[in-house]
């Protein structure tokens, strides 16, 4: 996988979490997704078009999405209330949206489609031209893991060469 | 969340009326944490950008606060839209995707400001307070300013 597409999403998903979650926030474990997506509890998904294409996905354990939310909303809220889901999607989005802004000035264009909520367990094996890496940060609040499968769209990058000549 | 210097208008010392334009509820709930603690007012809310215009016209605020990724009618369309019918309008773009492109197209089609989600409050409220000039004060605890 090439790092050079992931480490934006990494220093957004730190950025973001440890400015909204007032504390320190460290990247834990690392690893490639072999066997295809598996959900973890409330999952965001945010898929990007363009010279990079692919998916990024933000997945919370039910009561560490729990406590996101209520940390954001400052009251408790129920595991049932809507806005749990909002919280990951907006948390998600701006993970992308800072990412995308450090990709844009290295010259990539795309664009970011708005969030879906993953319902299903698992999710599809990625394609060979596309691995998924699996990225666990840990907060004062729990595990918040990214998951990134993203790929160079080869064809729009060749137009671009052409145009550019 | 910590507390400002409410800001007024210095016409008539009444709070700054916002108008909070997102499709995501946390965001809109976000902001609206935030105008209330500069003082301000939530005049109403909108969660795409035709529901923005139809809400710009109906309550008239001095301060929008735009996403740009909207469904039916994105932010940047609906800024344009609403500084066309009112060269008065003050927007601010509010957005995670704040890549030159979208700032500059934003700034060309009527928008006074851009602020990178995720917000601070206190970028937001400087921004808010040099958007506004000479029409907001900031009120002291004396009063002055009111």
């Amino acid at each position: 996988m090439k790092m050079d597409l992931i480490q934006p999403f990494i220093n957004s998903a730190d950025a973001v979490l440890s400015q909204g979650l007032s504390g320190t926030t460290k990247v834990g474990s690392l690893s490639m997704e072999e066997d295809g997506y598996r959900r973890k509890g409330v999952a965001g998904m945010v898929a990007l078009s363009g010279d990079i294409e692919g998916r990024i996905i933000l997945d919370l354990e039910p009561q560490t999405a729990v406590r996101v939310a209520s940390h954001y909303a400052g009251a408790e809220l129920p595991e049932s209330d809507a806005l749990i889901k909002e919280t990951i999607f907006e948390l998600a989005n701006q993970v992308v949206g800072n990412a995308v802004c450090a990709l844009n000035d290295q010259g990539f264009h795309f664009r970011v489609h708005p969030p879906l909520l993953l319902t299903s367990d698992e999710g599809d094996k990625t394609s060979e031209d596309v691995e998924a890496l699996m990225i666990c940060f840990e907060t004062s609040l729990g595990n918040v893991f990214m998951n990134v499968a993203l790929r160079h769209n080869k064809r729009r990058m060749a137009d671009h060469a052409a145009a550019s000549r | 969340m910590e507390q400002f210097a409410p800001v007024k208008r210095s016409k008539d010392g009444q709070p700054i009326r916002y108008l909070i334009v997102d499709d995501s509820v946390f965001a809109r709930k976000n902001l609206a944490r935030m105008i209330e603690s500069f003082g301000g007012q939530v005049a109403a809310e909108a969660g795409d950008g035709l529901t923005a215009i139809s809400e710009f016209d109906r309550t008239h605020p001095d301060i929008v606060l735009m996403d740009i990724t909207m469904p039916q009618m994105e932010g940047i369309e609906a800024a344009e839209k609403i500084v066309q019918a009112h060269p008065e309008a003050r927007v601010v773009m509010v957005s995670s995707v704040g890549y030159q492109e979208n700032i500059v197209a934003a700034l060309q089609r009527g928008a006074r400001h851009f602020v990178q989600k995720p917000v601070k409050p206190e970028v937001l409220y400087e921004v808010i307070k040099y958007v506004l000039g000479e029409d907001g004060v900031v009120a002291t605890a004396a009063g002055a300013g009111v």
